[in-house]
């Protein structure tokens, strides 16, 4: 069980004619701790302790395929592109469009090469540095974190060849 | 047909206050829930959990076949869509009813009637409503007619479009053909149908919406709620009643959702969202929406009925048991969103793990969150952490507690948007109240310039 608002209100009112500073309640699938602080009021600390058991939909969609790992191929040199934000990876402006970049192409530090989602937002990624594309290491759709390699960039002659993140771009929302 | 157990097919804050209601009803509560949300607290809270799907939500709260799946596996006599998602797809209420399952919302036709904007105008002129001047255009034209008869500026709309997308504004005749070509083949490109609207610019406008409870044949009016506060089309701080409203434009605007929802023969809950235009004092009919709303605690605040009661009620065939005259409005009620965003760099998202969770309590205090110590919030979905809504005998008092709440409320581990609220909560302009839907630009903008100085 756990204790729905009421209860908890239910509680602070019997606290507020006592001369109680605190109380802490701790069951088997719950802990709560409230506080008077002062006359500004009262806080609540609630923690749901149970581990829910999932059941599977019978004919429920398997999970997502495996999808198959990019060969680390040997890029000496080359830059890795992370994304600013944990998201996902797109790499082109909207389903069906053509690619912001593709391998092959030539990049400036500005060039957007894709954009991750995150909680609905869309944020630029940009290359960071002047080069040419030489790899993806994320698809189109799959989830990085922000140490995910997005793709590789292999500097040109006389750019910064270090290990840079996709600039932080002002966020577009969507 | 009475709902025993019910499939909730969604997630978040919605979940957990859905949850709740069942709690109190007696109803089984199950959980439908993607990868990324099977050990979240409204899966800790539910009486059981299903999986629905990977934790994309094309392939989880988005799919309709998972989601009847889901229903069919735990025998559930009803599936809750929540907001967003699924919310308002005519194609699950059909698959629904298909499975013998009961859909909790309006009827599939109701949904498609509000759902497209152009035949939502239609029925709100049809009902009686005023709509903002325009209507679609589908050459240039019939749009240079159109134009001169509404004049400029106007804006240019994508039928397909909404929350602020695909919207353009067209400051002047010379500027029109070129806006519309582009709007045109934007719309096509982005919400796979060319269709636009033309209608007059309202420079500044108020978003005040009605909610409306009806069971198919009877719909009564819940009072009004304010939500202009809003950054690039999203909601930050909504308010009930409206402030600074003449007691005949509660009464206009409470008469026209209502025309609106008996023109419909609506059931379910809805809201009838109209734009007030502050400088003809006028209110015109934007859209409906056909589902409980974000914002519905501010309602429930000051009507003290619980609206997820109610639309599971008509949702089981069942009257309303509510009478027009019922319903009394007490007090003021203001809701803040705090959502895991970074305000001061450009509402940055902060998805990650929550490391604790201390909240305001207490008579007039209800936060609705899902997230508690140790919670993690996946990137994958909206922002919105917890809404704090408080309630006070006016709305001077409401603001003072909410102020007071704000600063007993922690959400430690990642960036929340509390901090703005505060700020909020001490502006000038909105304490006077009534501001419009340009005022947080220039909030921000201003408390920028002070944050720099």
């Amino acid at each position: 069980m756990t204790l729905s608002p009421d209860d908890v209100r239910d509680v602070l009112r019997a606290l507020d004619s006592s001369g109680l500073d605190e109380l802490h309640l701790e069951l088997s699938d719950f802990t709560l701790t409230v506080r008077r602080h002062g006359t500004s009021g009262w806080t609540a600390e609630q923690q749901v302790l149970r581990t829910p058991s999932v059941e599977q939909a019978t004919t429920a969609p398997a999970g997502a395929a495996e999808r198959p790992r990019h060969r680390a191929a040997d890029h000496d040199g080359a830059v890795a592109v992370r994304p600013p934000l944990p998201g996902t990876f797109y790499r082109a402006p909207q389903p069906g469009a053509p690619p912001f970049v593709d391998v092959g192409d030539d990049v400036d530090e500005d060039t957007v090469v894709g954009i991750v989602e995150t909680m609905k937002m869309m944020t630029p990624v940009h290359a960071g540095v002047r080069g040419t594309v030489v790899e993806f290491r994320t698809d189109n759709g799959e989830l990085a974190d922000t140490e995910a390699v997005l793709l590789l960039v292999e500097p040109a002659p006389g750019s910064s060849g270090e290990d840079g993140t996709g600039g932080d771009g002002d966020g577009a929302g969507r | 047909m009475r709902i025993r157990r019910l499939l909730i097919a969604n997630r978040g804050e919605i979940a957990v206050r859905v949850i709740r209601t069942c709690r109190r009803l007696g109803i089984e509560s199950v959980l439908a829930a993607s990868d990324a949300d099977l050990d979240g607290l409204p899966a800790r809270l539910a009486d059981r959990v299903v999986r629905l799907g990977p934790a994309p939500a094309s392939e989880s709260y988005l799919d309709i076949d998972a989601v009847v799946a889901a229903a069919r596996s735990v025998s559930a006599d009803a599936v809750h869509p929540g907001y967003g998602f699924l919310s308002e797809n005519a194609a699950l209420a059909r698959a629904c009813a298909a499975a013998d399952v009961v859909f909790v919302g309006p009827a599939p036709d109701s949904l498609e009637a509000v759902g497209d904007k152009l035949s939502a105008r239609r029925h709100a002129v049809a009902a009686g409503l005023d709509v903002i001047p325009g209507g679609q255009a589908t050459d240039l034209a019939e749009a240079r007619a159109l134009a001169e008869a509404i004049g400029y500026p106007l804006l240019v709309k994508a039928v397909g479009g909404g929350g602020g997308r695909g919207m353009k504004l067209v400051r002047s005749a010379g500027e029109l053909s070129r806006t519309l070509d582009l709007a045109i083949s934007e719309a096509a490109a982005a919400f796979g149908d060319p269709r636009v609207y033309l209608e007059r610019f309202v420079a500044s406008g108020r978003h005040v919406e009605v909610q409306v409870l009806g069971d198919g044949s009877r719909a009564v009016a819940l009072g009004d709620r304010d939500c202009s506060v809003q950054r690039r089309y999203q909601k930050l701080v909504e308010e009930a009643p409206a402030p600074l409203l003449a007691e005949q434009t509660h009464t206009a605007m409470a008469r026209a959702a209502l025309a609106l929802a008996t023109h419909l023969r609506y059931r379910g809950l809805g809201t009838v969202e109209l734009l007030y235009d502050r400088q003809l004092r006028t209110f015109y009919f934007l859209e409906m929406n056909a589902r409980i709303q974000v914002e519905h605690p501010v309602t429930e605040m000051v009507t003290g009925l619980d609206l997820v009661a109610e639309q599971l009620r008509v949702a089981e065939g069942l009257p309303l048991q509510l009478r027009q005259e019922d319903v009394v409005l007490s007090g003021h009620a203001v809701e803040c969103r705090i959502n895991a965003e970074d305000w001061t760099r450009g509402f940055r998202p902060s998805p990650g793990r929550v490391d604790r969770v201390v909240l305001p309590a207490g008579d007039g205090i209800r936060v609705d969150t899902h997230v508690q110590g140790g919670s993690v919030v996946p990137p994958h979905y909206d922002s919105l952490l917890a809404k704090l809504i408080v309630h006070g005998t006016d709305r001077a008092d409401a603001l003072a507690r909410a102020r007071a709440a704000l600063g007993l409320l922690s959400i430690d581990g990642v960036d929340t948007t509390a901090p703005m609220h505060e700020a909020l909560l001490a502006d000038p302009e909105f304490t006077a109240g009534g501001v419009d839907s340009t005022f947080f630009d220039r909030f921000a903008g201003k408390t920028r310039l002070l944050e720099v100085s």
